[in-house]
């Protein structure tokens, strides 16, 4: 059953969140992109605001419209929440006899709910839930985030100019993962619940059952969302790319993408799925105590590959092929699922424009632009 | 406990192999953690105190094997400052991790075991292995290649080994003294020497990569089945329980699915460059 | 290093003394280290013993007269390790900008006696004149950077630095980007990291203070920036600036100026 929550609510759900003990983060304009920071109250919702999203390009448009999310995406979401960019592990302390005593350290803050994640985020945190969560080893700190954190997920109405969910099939309505979804129509949002959790908070709020009307706007909204996407990853991001990647490893192509790519690892910064970190070691002044952390790494660094006085990938060529041949190839291997989810953000923050799909499509031989495109509402 | 946060190990032997190889053995500091048990070809991680940590391969030993042996050479942070420690000190270990040798798969067969430079110490685990039940395998070959013949380390126990029945050892060095025992060239001449029964072989290898690579198409021209060839690899492990994606090999992550691989789950990749 | 405690002297050569700063913003954590090391020659902080045999020497600034480099030689006969800190001692710094010049005539224009001064052609990097342990740089070094260096040394280990891109730190930190959301050139893609992000963090663009990072692509980078609207010229003068004498960006610099010059 579907219910309907209007704009005035909102502050009734942000409230209530706090109340069952919540932080609430939602998406607000800061420094000309939307992010993640808590949120307060309705107004700081980027209302009217639509992003223009090309190759290496991101601006935000005010426009008069009263909607909350006409906009695709920023440069996070959910990763930074649950796999964050850095996290203490544990804690040694050498006593009088130096002995080392090692504890482990483990996070210690409120719960978080999440109001604004897109399908492309659930995808992705789905997937770094099979490699952090539902492996043989378990990451005890993405575990704790993960347990602690209420998902309001909220349905595309519109498309940025990079995206290509429909290609990859992970939007652009979300289908699982969520505690809450939305969907923006006139003067609120049709509601779908996904959890229990859900469902009480939805009780709580008295909201009405979404009318007919309500639920046929949500499903124009989505498919407007659809309809907008210009890109699409070759093959559609199957696992037949795998296979087609492997077997052109000898791809002039590599060497001409190397020709342009900085090697600065913006691409796996934003990439919902990269899980790659290094490990830090920071002592104390004191001498007698360190922490070893984990940070966000990228495999376009030189220390991804190291090994005793040597990197393995020395050049950008390989640094690159290693890249996409893992997010589109081999990941299959490891998660029986391609490592990308069309959110288009390693195309928009790479600082030179290079476009993944593009470079499939030169190794795959098969376009990546959608031909049957219908005119979007940005397009005037 | 021991795969998230390391325990307290005290060193309490250190022996210099070479000039710059050298070996700590380690002994747990607390009664608690004695049900540590590990397969021969696993590996550690050793945490030295301030600095941070580095995979090294296990060997075991002692009465009740309670004593873990690390053979390590000093090349980066980690390995330069666990040099310097003395008996007594104290280093962090996690472990022990990855996949090891196929011992159910070596049961009644020869093991053919070809090492080069360092790749000898985690194969020491096997030989001991092979040697504490001899019954359950059939002819032991050795064979280990070095750059250069004052390079070879565990050289007392090479002829130790090569004194017991049923055991066959033969080096070679690229490079060699006058007074070298072994063979002057390299690793791959010596499998024309030593006389293989390939019809019930199987072969162990840990060493660099074109070593291994070389060692492994000559001994399918010989006709030994691809199968029947098992490598150890190794890439940059920093967690060692597959998640910071340092050690991926394509499709595999060494630190989780390896070291210890089947060759033909890595032979593609093992001709490529750059993985 | 021995019991005793480790001997450290802070040495000054050309340069505006602000990386030796770093070590007097360690505040708190500067007490601490000076239970574990005795500072012996420290000018700006107090000790002087320039002479004196130390087990780990930090330089500041770059080689720009005769009398520094004969003084660089004692200092290296003098200490075990040698850590130079900052641009102009890892590449010469800003005033490296003079190699590019004739350094006669500069100083015939700006000195009413120059003969009375006594100066080298060139700045250059403390690597060029002697062995270097280990190169923390930066525009200045920042305190964390001196205490790790010091930390390692302390855990019998060799001081390390991350070259990666200043991006990454960017990213991790969680701040916009600059080049993609505004249009604003931003030197983070091609320089190392280490300052934690300092000028994105403030919303504007990098200036490359830390020098090249490792695998640097400079050359798609000034087509970029190229792109972004600016000339060959000033991209030019982004490559040749603080770090001019580091050599990729010594190198895309020298390259775009000549390309100016035949257009």
């Amino acid at each position: 059953m579907l219910y309907f929550l209007a704009y005035e609510q909102i502050n009734d759900l942000l409230n209530a969140l706090r109340t069952l003990g919540y932080t609430c983060m939602g998406p607000q304009v800061q420094d000309g992109t939307i992010v993640f920071d808590e949120l307060n109250h309705a107004a700081q919702l980027p209302w009217g605001v639509h992003d223009m999203q090309k190759p290496g390009y991101y601006r935000l448009q005010q426009s008069e419209k009263k909607e909350a999310f006409a906009w695709a995406n920023g440069p996070q979401a959910i990763k930074p929440l649950l796999f964050k960019p850095k996290e203490s592990l544990w804690r040694v302390q050498k006593n009088d006899d130096g002995k080392l005593i090692f504890k482990e350290i483990m996070p210690d803050h409120k719960p978080v709910a999440l109001i604004g994640a897109r399908s492309c985020d659930l995808a992705a945190m789905a997937i770094q839930d099979k490699t952090l969560l539902k492996d043989k080893f378990i990451d005890k700190q993405y575990q704790w985030h993960r347990e602690h954190l209420f998902v309001i997920a909220v349905n595309c109405s519109y498309s940025g100019g990079n995206c290509f969910c429909v290609s990859t099939q992970t939007g652009p309505k979300a289908t699982s993962g969520y505690d809450l979804a939305l969907t923006e129509v006139d003067k609120g949002f049709v509601v779908d619940i996904g959890s229990d959790k859900g469902r009480n908070l939805i009780t709580t709020l008295k909201c009405i059952p979404a009318t007919e009307t309500n639920s046929r706007q949500a499903d124009t909204r989505t498919a407007q969302a659809a309809s907008m996407q210009t890109k699409r990853m070759p093959k559609n991001n199957s696992r037949e790319l795998r296979n087609i990647l492997m077997n052109h490893l000898d791809h002039p192509r590599w060497h001409e993408v190397a020709e342009r790519c900085l090697s600065c690892g913006n691409c796996t910064a934003v990439c919902p799925t990269c899980f790659c970190h290094h490990q830090t070691e920071t002592p104390v002044a004191q001498g007698d105590g360190s922490v070893h952390a984990r940070e966000w790494d990228s495999c376009f660094t030189q220390g991804h590959s190291y090994i005793h006085g040597q990197v393995v990938r020395d050049t950008t060529e390989k640094r690159y092929k290693q890249w996409l041949t893992h997010k589109l190839g081999t990941w299959w291997d490891q998660f029986d699922t391609s490592g990308c989810v069309g959110c288009g953000r390693c195309v928009t923050w790479c600082p030179v424009g290079i476009d993944l799909t593009e470079e499939m499509a030169a190794i795959a031989g098969e376009s990546n632009v959608v031909t049957d495109k219908k005119k979007g509402p940005h397009d005037d | 406990m021991m795969i998230d946060t390391p325990v307290a190990m005290k060193i309490i032997a250190k022996n210099e192999e070479s000039p710059d190889v050298f070996t700590l053995t380690l002994q747990f500091m607390e009664e608690k953690e004695t049900g540590y048990d590990f397969q021969p070809g696993q590996f550690n991680m050793l945490y030295l105190f301030g600095v941070g940590e580095v995979p090294i391969s296990i060997l075991a030993h002692g009465e009740d094997n309670s004593l873990y042996a690390h053979t390590i050479r000093r090349v980066g942070r980690v390995t330069q400052g666990l040099s310097l420690l003395k008996i007594g000190d104290c280093v962090g270990l996690r472990g022990p991790f990855g996949r090891g040798w196929p011992l159910d798969k070596a049961q009644g067969k020869d093991v053919l075991i070809v090492t080069g430079g360092l790749g000898c110490a985690p194969s020491v685990s096997i030989i001991h292995h092979i040697l504490k039940h001899r019954e359950r395998y059939g002819r032991l070959i050795i064979l280990q290649g070095v750059k250069h013949s004052d390079d070879l380390i565990f050289r007392k126990q090479y002829q130790e080994w090569a004194q017991l029945p049923n055991v066959q050892v033969a080096l070679a060095a690229d490079i060699s003294q006058p007074n070298w025992p072994g063979h002057t060239g390299l690793i791959t001449e010596l499998l024309d020497q030593v006389h293989l029964d390939l019809s019930k072989t199987l072969c162990m290898m840990c060493g660099p990569e074109g070593m291994m690579r070389a060692t492994a198409e000559r001994l399918t021209q010989l006709q030994l089945p691809e199968d029947a060839i098992y490598l150890s690899l190794e890439r940059n492990m920093e967690c060692a329980i597959g998640h910071c994606g340092h050690c991926q090999f394509g499709g595999t992550f060494i630190c989780k699915e390896g070291p210890v691989f089947n060759y033909p789950e890595v032979k593609f990749l093992l001709s490529q460059r750059g993985f | 290093m021995e019991s005793r405690k480790p001997r450290i002297a802070i040495h000054k050569f050309t340069s505006c003394d602000g990386c030796q700063l770093a070590f007097l913003h360690l505040g708190e954590d500067l007490l601490e280290l000076s239970e574990k090391v005795d500072i012996v020659h420290f000018v700006e902080m107090g000790p002087i013993n320039p002479l004196a045999k130390v087990d780990v020497a930090y330089i500041e600034g770059s080689i720009s007269t005769p009398d520094e480099k004969e003084r660089i030689q004692h200092i290296r006969a003098n200490s075990r390790y040698v850590i130079t800190i900052g641009a102009c001692a890892t590449s010469g710094g800003i005033q490296a900008l003079r190699n590019f010049a004739n350094t006669k005539e500069w100083m015939k224009a700006i000195y009413a006696t120059p003969d009375t001064i006594a100066t080298l052609e060139t700045s250059t990097a403390i690597s060029a004149h002697i062995k270097v342990d280990f190169e923390i740089y930066g525009c200045p070094v920042n305190s964390q950077q001196i205490l790790a260096s010091l930390l390692s040394l302390l855990h019998q280990t060799t001081p390390t630095a991350s070259r990666d891109k200043v991006c990454l730190e960017c990213k991790r930190l969680g701040y916009a980007c600059v080049m993609v959301t505004k249009g604003e050139p931003c030197m983070g893609p091609v320089t190392q990291t280490g300052c934690g992000a300092l000028c994105p963090s403030l919303g504007r663009g990098c200036y490359a203070c830390y020098g090249p990072a490792e695998n640097t692509n400079t050359t798609s980078f000034a087509k970029w920036l190229s792109s972004l609207g600016l000339s060959d010229e000033e991209i030019a003068r982004r490559f040749l600036f603080i770090q001019n004498n580091a050599p990729a960006f010594k190198e895309e610099g020298i390259k775009l100026k000549g390309k100016n010059k035949h257009d």
